[in-house]
């Protein structure tokens, strides 16, 4: 029977939101299918992700427990999936679109003769007598200004998907026991070609960016130190995460972790605030899958009410004030 | 310390329109900066390796005018749709017998947003690598990487014959001076005819996202428009 492995990224001692909907959709598609799901977990304490992959639908566990996982380093990250992809021998290998994976996917493409769709939004196995199964997927090009639909036949693919794609569910099945492999993973740390230095924390960041419900971004309009100081009011009254654009990043305003878009982080919460950003191409790539986008800016030609569901042409510097101050009063 | 740039055209995604315009992958510009700075103290010449139509000359002048030195262009077939997986084998076959130091890509093409060939091409050349690096120094032996992880930056040491996938953060890179462009102009690019393998990824449709339901735009007092916002959120979006 062919399978599909969902690798689970763990991040603050938590599975990934995001890994837990390439779970979901893995299960959701292997149902059709009649294959098998399973999931890999590469952390210092793996069997205690165990039960929580079980509850969404994970049939067999496959634990490679090593505290060299608890910060990312390539080389290792590289020879234990390479390893597990052996063991299990999946058709179809899952991952969540995070710097962490991007870091890897081409390395173990290679490692593992595999075909690699990265960064999706939607993936699928379809398959034909003839022609067997193909894993078909869409996939934003060109500063997400295109959708390409990208198809690989190749006997093992690896997909990347982008968080907010598919609802993260647990199973309704009253399941059966949950099968765990424990990987041995003895690194050699003499062949660690790339040595951790150190890990630069950006402060002060509460929510995660890539799965918050409510992301509240700044741009250049939000200027200065107290224009900073509204954003994060804002935030802490809705309990959204901060995020920013690139120009707010580049000058110091703002940490590169909050940085969304094309080069930063893609995010698809409910509610996105564009505070003082004119949505240029590469920004609106990352936030578009937002569900409700409210945009204040002061220039009513700016591009990103072209995306907004609700646009407040003013001054952030006059609007905020009133804004959290009402937000407050509704919230509390 | 001797750098190999692998640059790639790529249409420009900023013309609203479907102008045809092609130009340096921006990521690819922010590699060849790097490396010009790095390298401002060293007699160490920077490479330059592009896989494209003959079309793509034009390309390779302009990361030529920043300062880079020598360029090499395997040339393909201007039909040709090589997913990363095929381009980095290409580069693989070319960088092969020669040594350099540091070999340098963007962290992903502007068109392609895959962010595939970086790794493909360090794991095919067994090489050190690290990607999205937004900051970079020479030690003796090595060098120190800065990149964007998920959660903060994480500061790398690798030994050298490396590689590394650049990000855009990393610098602003140069406009080509008066002098660079005519210089670029004298410099003979060293072409070859690359015969590409097998994709494994292929391309079937590209088409428009779906169109986000038309909005509305707001105006009036700051007061007003609080007002009319929470109360669309409460009612309408249902998101308060
Ligand atoms: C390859 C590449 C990748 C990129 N990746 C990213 C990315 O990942 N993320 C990203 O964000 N950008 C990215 N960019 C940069 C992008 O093109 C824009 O330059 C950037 O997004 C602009 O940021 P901004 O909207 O904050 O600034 P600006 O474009 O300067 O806009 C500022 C806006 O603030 C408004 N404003 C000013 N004052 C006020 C006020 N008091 N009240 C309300 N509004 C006000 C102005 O009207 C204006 O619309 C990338 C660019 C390239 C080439
Ligand atoms: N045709 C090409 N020629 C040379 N380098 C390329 C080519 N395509 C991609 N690259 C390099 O690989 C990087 C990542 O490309 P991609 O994997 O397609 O996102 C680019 O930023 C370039 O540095």
């Amino acid at each position: 029977m062919s399978s599909i492995l969902v690798v689970l990224s763990v991040q603050d001692g938590r599975i990934k939101r995001s890994s837990l909907e390439g779970l979901s959709r893995a299960v959701f598609v292997s149902k059709k299918l009649q294959w098998d799901v399973s999931v890999a977990i590469f952390h210092g304490d793996a069997p205690s992700f165990v039960e929580e992959a079980g509850q969404y639908g994970a049939k067999t566990a496959y634990c490679v427990s090593n505290p060299i996982f608890n910060s990312h380093l390539n080389t290792p990250w590289i020879t234990g999936l390479s390893k597990v992809i052996e063991l299990a021998k999946p058709r179809l290998v899952v991952v969540a679109s995070t710097e962490s994976t991007k870091d890897i996917l081409g390395a173990v493409a290679i490692r593992s003769q595999a075909a690699v769709l990265s960064d999706v939004a939607t993936f699928d196995v379809a398959t034909f007598d003839v022609a067997g199964d193909i894993v078909v997927c869409e996939r934003p090009i060109m500063a997400a200004k295109m959708m390409a639909a990208t198809q690989s036949k190749e006997p093992l693919v690896i997909v990347s998907l982008r968080s907010g794609s598919y609802e993260a569910v647990k199973t309704t099945e009253t399941s059966a026991e949950i099968n765990i492999v424990a990987v041995p993973f003895d690194f050699d740390s003499g062949t660690l070609t790339a040595t951790l230095k150190e890990i630069v924390r950006s402060t002060g960041e509460t929510v995660d960016l890539s799965e918050a419900k409510i992301v509240v971004a700044a741009g250049r309009g939000v200027k200065d130190a107290a224009g900073k100081a509204l954003i994060d009011e804002l935030a802490s009254i809705t309990g959204a995460a901060v995020g920013a654009s690139r120009a707010v990043v580049e000058s110091g305003l703002f940490p590169a972790t909050a940085q969304i878009g094309q080069t930063g982080k893609v995010v698809s919460p409910e509610l996105y605030f564009a505070v003082g950003i004119s949505g240029a191409i590469q920004h609106v790539a990352g936030m578009s899958n937002s569900r409700v986008i409210v945009a204040i800016n002061k220039d009513a030609d700016a591009p990103i009410f072209d995306v907004a569901t609700y646009g407040l042409v003013g001054d952030c510097f006059k609007i905020l004030p009133i804004l959290n101050a009402e937000l407050k009063k509704i919230l509390s | 310390m001797k750098f190999c740039v692998c640059i790639k055209q790529v249409p420009d995604v900023q013309s609203t329109v479907q102008t045809g315009r092609m130009v340096l992958n921006a990521y690819d510009a922010s590699a060849v900066e790097e490396a010009l700075v790095i390298n401002s103290d060293s007699t160490d010449e920077i490479d330059l390796i592009l896989v494209g139509p003959a079309s793509a000359t034009e390309t390779i002048r302009k990361a030529l005018a920043m300062g880079a030195n020598n360029a090499f262009h395997l040339v393909v077939e201007e039909s040709s749709q090589l997913d990363s997986f095929a381009v980095a084998h290409l580069l693989a076959g070319f960088l092969k017998g020669r040594t350099y130091d540091v070999i340098l890509t963007g962290k992903q093409a502007q068109d392609s947003d895959a962010g595939l060939v970086g790794g493909m091409l360090a794991e095919l050349l067994k090489l050190p690598f690290a990607t999205n690096a937004v900051g970079m120094t020479a030690l003796a032996g090595g060098l120190q990487v800065k990149r964007q992880g998920d959660t903060g930056q994480e500061i790398l040491i690798l030994p050298i014959p490396c590689l590394v996938t650049c990000s855009n953060d990393m610098n602003n890179p140069r406009i080509p001076s008066l002098k660079g462009i005519m210089g670029a102009k004298r410099t003979t690019i060293a072409t070859e005819t690359g015969t590409p393998g097998n994709n494994r990824t292929q391309v079937s449709r590209v088409f428009p996202p779906a169109a986000r339901v038309p909005g509305i735009k707001l105006s009036g007092e700051p007061g007003e428009l609080v007002a009319q916002l929470l109360s669309k959120l409460q009612s309408e979006a249902g998101v308060l």
